[in-house]
């Protein structure tokens, strides 16, 4: 996997919360066996509506979206992430996020970075006109005249700064994993 | 030394420590992996680009659930019948192809015992008290009922699971959810989970794993336990467990793939030290009167916009959080309905039994007992009942109940995920309305524009016999 530092650029203005993976990727796209070509296909409900972001050309191949709370809820399928990737989406900001979503996210690359409802929504209104930069050495999200501090799982952030590969990061554990089927009669 | 009170999630969870690191991260060993069609194909193609083997096929089961047709397997002289859809066929070949190639057991599509998989690992014994089980599938919180910890994951660690048998976690805080009292008739299992979710929102259990407790859980069988712990995700927590009791060692006592004799006299003695110790803390708990709650139904595309049948829609300017208001004002533009419609005049035009919430026999002899006699309103475009697996439907059949719902006017279909999420032919059309036994409403989750509403399958057969939602009290002697 490729290493994540810093990313920088223009963010999907989306806002609402409880952003479920059926609305990211409809339940007929999960058909494919590949995880690419998935990105014209996501938000497609959204995209029939009033203000769609999603086919904007000011907002084309944004690297950053930022959301309502409880986004990823719903599904485990990891083709939410691939359709992100897909569409140029490196990190998502929201006020939080499913459990089952964030892992996801961070197995493939994509950071999420949860603050506050409040500055959540200042990046928001500044997303409409300007840039965006995530720093993940300095754990802090910029934009013109403000700048906050984010948190992420250690082991996580280490994964993500070293882009390591996790099975063969557990694959180093075999004795200990061998260990434990003897002493459990697993 | 004295030992601190556990509960039966921080016992399961020690149990199952490889390794622990510096910074909380632990090694989790997987004893029971499910595996099917849609989040498996692109973990085995990384496994054979990293010349990978899965190391323990014997803790692996794999079957195809959400692409297969509900209809016709089999012709009548027993050829397999073609699948329609091209890329669900690719994707039923695909997982046939790598189960073979990696040597995992597999039920076949046209295999008696073939399901969903929340249905199969139950009724096969599969999943057992005190282990760790996993699939790539959120509904799999689902296996808590037999005091498995179970959860969702995505392909990436479906993965890790087939290379390593491992996951690397962290451990989740605990929320106990206390439910008191005797239901009142006509009140189900489905009605106490959304009841849940509506009170704890649907993102109230992220983070946590919820522990179902108190004397309305106890009183209740393995599959309406099973039919609460499906929904844990709902409300946003990855798992949810009921302490293993008598009712589930009854339950899994010889399933074809439980333990037997002195194994099993050994499993049970460890099953039996698995519940919560008194004094054991919580990082959170909340508390319902069984005796309070109706058959819920959901108005909107979140599964905690859920009101009693009773009531009316909401509107949205009663919600506190203007974030809620927001998304309550989208999802009554998506359901097309107006604030203060009574929720029995809400008209539908499908109704659907089945999924990995409610497809088993239970849910099938409730939802029976209300269409006895009675027949499917002539405003309903679709009926379907699908079982949860065939086992189910041929237990079903055996107790007469496909005559039942045949003569009602239901089509009695072949078992599958089907109208829950669509992705074989069963859809609901755009714009119409199902009142469905599934767990999600979310937009398009039916299909693309399709309507939802959750509720219980007794009142799913109220709905039928109405055309409309209704309350099924009023429908039972």
């Amino acid at each position: 996997m490729k290493p994540v530092t810093i990313i920088h650029g223009r963010a999907y203005p989306l806002g609402r919360d409880n952003i479920d993976t059926d609305l990211i990727i409809g339940a007929e796209h999960l058909k494919t066996v590949s995880r690419s070509g998935l990105g014209r296909f996501a938000f497609e409900t959204l995209r029939s509506e009033p203000g769609n972001l999603f086919d904007d050309p000011v907002f084309a191949r944004s690297p950053i979206l930022i959301a309502g709370a409880n986004f990823g809820c719903g599904s485990s399928r990891e083709h939410a992430v691939w359709a992100l990737i897909d569409l140029g989406v490196e990190a998502v900001i929201a006020p939080s996020f499913s459990d089952i979503f964030s892992a996801n996210a961070y197995k493939n690359g994509v950071v999420t970075v949860a603050l506050s409802a409040g500055k959540v929504a200042r990046l928001m209104a500044f997303a409409l006109t300007g840039k965006i930069t995530i720093d993940l050495v300095a754990m802090t999200v910029s934009a013109s005249g403000m700048q906050t501090t984010f948190m992420l799982d250690p082991f996580r952030r280490e994964c993500l700064l070293r882009g390591l590969d996790e099975i063969a990061l557990t694959l180093a554990s075999e004795p200990v994993i061998r260990a434990y089927e003897l002493r459990s009669g697993t | 030394m004295t030992t601190r009170p556990r509960t039966l999630y921080e016992k399961i969870w020690e149990d199952h420590v490889v390794e622990r690191h510096d910074d909380g991260t632990c090694l989790i060993y997987i004893d029971r992996h499910l595996v099917h069609e849609v989040t498996s194909p692109q973990a085995f193609e990384g496994m054979r680009a990293a010349g990978r083997r899965v190391r323990r096929p014997d803790l692996t089961l794999a079957m195809a659930d959400h692409n297969l047709p509900t209809t016709q397997r089999v012709d009548d002289a027993g050829a397999r019948l073609p699948i329609a859809d091209p890329r669900s066929a690719e994707q039923l070949a695909t997982l046939k192809a790598n189960v073979a190639a990696f040597g995992v057991p597999y039920i076949g599509e046209t295999d008696a015992a073939q399901g969903i998989v929340h249905v199969v690992g139950p009724e096969q014994g599969f999943t057992l008290p005190g282990t760790t089980l996993v699939c790539g599938d959120s509904h799999t919180a689902a296996h808590g009922a037999l005091g498995a910890l179970a959860f969702g994951i995505g392909t990436s660690e479906v993965e890790h699971v087939l290379a390593t048998q491992t996951l690397m976690l962290r451990p989740s805080k605990t929320m106990e959810v206390r439910v008191e009292g005797t239901l009142g008739p006509g009140v189900s299992a489905k009605d106490v989970i959304l009841a849940i979710i509506g009170h704890i929102g649907a993102a109230g259990g992220a983070g946590h794993v919820i522990e179902y407790r108190g004397d309305t859980f106890a009183a209740m069988s393995i599959e309406a336990r099973l039919t609460v712990a499906n929904m844990s995700i709902e409300a946003g927590a990855r798992s949810g467990l009921f302490a293993p009791d008598q009712t589930t060692f009854d339950y899994l006592e010889g399933r074809p793939m439980a333990p037997r004799g002195a194994e099993w006299q050994r499993r049970l003695e460890y099953w039996r030290s698995l519940p919560s110790d008194p004094g054991a803390t919580y990082d959170r708990s909340v508390w319902l009167d069984a005796a309070q709650i109706a058959p819920n139904v959901t108005w909107g595309t979140s599964p905690d916009d859920v009101v009693p049948i009773t009531g009316s829609v909401p509107h949205p300017a009663t919600f506190a959080d203007p974030g809620r208001q927001a998304a309550a004002a989208k999802s009554l533009d998506y359901m097309g309905l107006a604030a203060g419609t009574a929720m029995q005049d809400i008209k539908v035009q499908h109704i659907f039994i089945g999924s990995c919430t409610n497809s088993r026999i239970e849910d099938l002899r409730e939802a029976a007992a209300v269409m006895r006699g009675r027949r499917v309103n002539s405003t309903i475009r679709q009926a379907l009942v699908v079982p949860g697996s065939g086992l189910v439907k041929r237990q079903a059949e055996a107790e007469g109940l496909d005559r039942i719902f045949v003569e009602a006017g239901f089509e009695w279909r072949e078992p599958g995920c089907s109208m829950c999420l669509g992705m074989n032919p069963d859809k609901v059309p755009p714009g119409e309305r199902c009142a469905s036994t599934s767990n999600r409403n979310f937009a398009g989750r039916q299909g693309p524009g399709a309507r939802t509403h959750l509720l219980s399958p007794a009142m799913a057969a109220a709905a039928a016999v109405t055309g409309r939602l209704a309350d099924v009290r009023e429908m039972i002697p």
